[in-house]
């Protein structure tokens, strides 16, 4: 089969790549673009480890195709720290020990990051709900609630309201 | 071998399905890509709609028309269906509301759907376009009971009237897992009222049989009755009429006929849980 050409943003840079018509996103960026912060975990939209912003939007690479995100932006949880300063939601999920693992991560602070470029100060309940898409199975729950809770507290991520603070 | 085709009209990819049994519409991929990743789609077609009529609303009105491409997220957004938030609500966490589209819940098997239902009590009608005809609707009782022969063609949108009263509608989805989880059942109901009685009720279930059914027992029930503690005994009494739960990963059968009628009753009496 024929390759396809796709481009699009990739956390602020231009890529193209060529693609089979039925690649997922998620293989696009692993496999062809070399950024594995998004991970392969069900593959079917319920553990959300692949989750990655498209347009701003936090959506299931692995259920994605590659060809719909022509000429769009991608953000994923590479492109969150500035060199070696952390973003703020980085910092904080350090400093809870929210993550073990770590499987889970990249895609815990994707939603986390779309929950606050559009709610600077959620609520407890807006934050379970932000995540309710995201499994984790051995960090636990509440030490990545509480990190997101404190990352909107930190004048840095209102500043930047929740996204690139680059 | 899987290839896509991206169509840029509604009337094309309406073509492709009608006249190839191997095509199969991808609208947000959360149901198709599932079976693409899992190995069960190894050949055919998705074809892709990029036509802008597929994503379009119509809500302010009476009559409410919302594209087959609308996706949950787009619902939430949109005040004009605040009635429908819970319904879209319930359709998994924020990334699947972003691609989970309204089209795409008509063909979701039980226990998924939970959007379908509250369209089947909202008595929609789904507009099919099949070849290069224009669309016709067909009432969503008889669009479910033939979901499964499939070949229909496209559907390209789904039209209800809106509730006289927001209070006149009403959504619950059961889930073990709070705030997301798979639907132990969803109930909706419509209830539009006529000098203080219930008339022309329209209850749905979803998970009580192998697609969302209406719960006709409980709309006899309530017809013509002021909703008060009798009725509501007496549409918990008919509220199994129909029903052909499973038993699957979530609940039993036993667990969901048993658990029915309580989460009706709540429903009914406009309690919170």
């Amino acid at each position: 089969m024929a390759k396809v050409p796709v481009q699009f943003r990739l956390n602020g840079s231009d890529r193209a790549a060529f693609v089979d018509a039925p690649e997922t996103l998620l293989e696009t960026l692993r496999r062809g673009l070399g950024d594995f912060a998004p991970k392969y975990g069900c593959g079917q939209g319920a553990c959300g480890v692949c989750t990655v912003l498209v347009d701003g939007e936090p959506q299931l690479s692995c259920l994605t195709l590659s060809i719909s995100c022509e000429g769009r932006q991608i953000e994923t949880a590479s492109g969150m720290a500035n060199g070696p300063e952390l973003h703020p939601l980085q910092a904080a999920f350090m400093d809870h020990f929210a993550a073990q693992c770590g499987f889970c991560t990249p895609g815990m602070l994707t939603v986390a990051r779309a929950l606050l470029s559009r709610n600077p100060n959620p609520t407890r309940d807006e934050v379970v709900e932000a995540i309710s898409g995201n499994i984790c199975r051995c960090t636990g729950y509440e030490p990545i609630i509480a990190a997101i809770l404190t990352a909107a507290g930190s004048p840095a991520s209102r500043r930047a309201g929740g996204g690139n603070h680059a | 071998m899987l290839d896509v085709r991206s169509c840029a009209s509604l009337s094309e990819a309406a073509g492709i399905l009608s006249g190839d049994r191997q095509a199969h519409l991808i609208g947000g991929g959360t149901l198709v890509m599932r079976e693409v990743n899992e190995g069960r789609l190894t050949s055919g077609t998705l074809v892709r709609v990029t036509d802008p009529a597929f994503r379009q609303m119509s809500a302010g009105g009476a009559r409410i028309e919302i594209g087959a491409g609308v996706t949950m997220a787009m619902v939430l957004a949109n005040r004009d269906l605040a009635f429908l938030h819970p319904a879209a609500r319930a359709i998994g966490g924020p990334a699947v509301r972003t691609m989970a589209t309204v089209g795409g819940n008509l063909f979701a098997q039980t226990p998924y759907g939970d959007f379908t239902v509250a369209l089947l009590a909202l008595d929609a009608q789904i507009v099919v376009q099949a070849g290069y005809s224009s669309g016709r609707g067909i009432p969503i009782e008889e669009f479910l009971a033939a979901r499964e022969r499939g070949g229909q063609g496209l559907v390209t949108a789904v039209q209800f009237a809106r509730p006289q009263n927001a209070g006149d509608f009403r959504f619950r989805k059961i889930s073990r897992v709070k705030p997301k989880g798979i639907s132990l059942m969803s109930i909706a109901a419509l209830l539009p009222a006529a000098g203080g009685r219930i008339s022309q009720p329209r209850i749905a279930y979803g998970a009580m049989a192998p697609t969302p059914v209406r719960a006709r027992g409980v709309e006899r029930a309530l017809e013509g009755k002021t909703l008060d503690a009798g009725a509501i005994h007496a549409a918990r009494q008919a509220a199994l009429e129909g029903c052909r739960p499973a038993t699957d990963a979530i609940a039993s059968e036993w667990y969901r006929r048993e658990v029915l009628p309580v989460h009706l009753g709540r429903l009914l009496a406009g309690e919170e849980r």
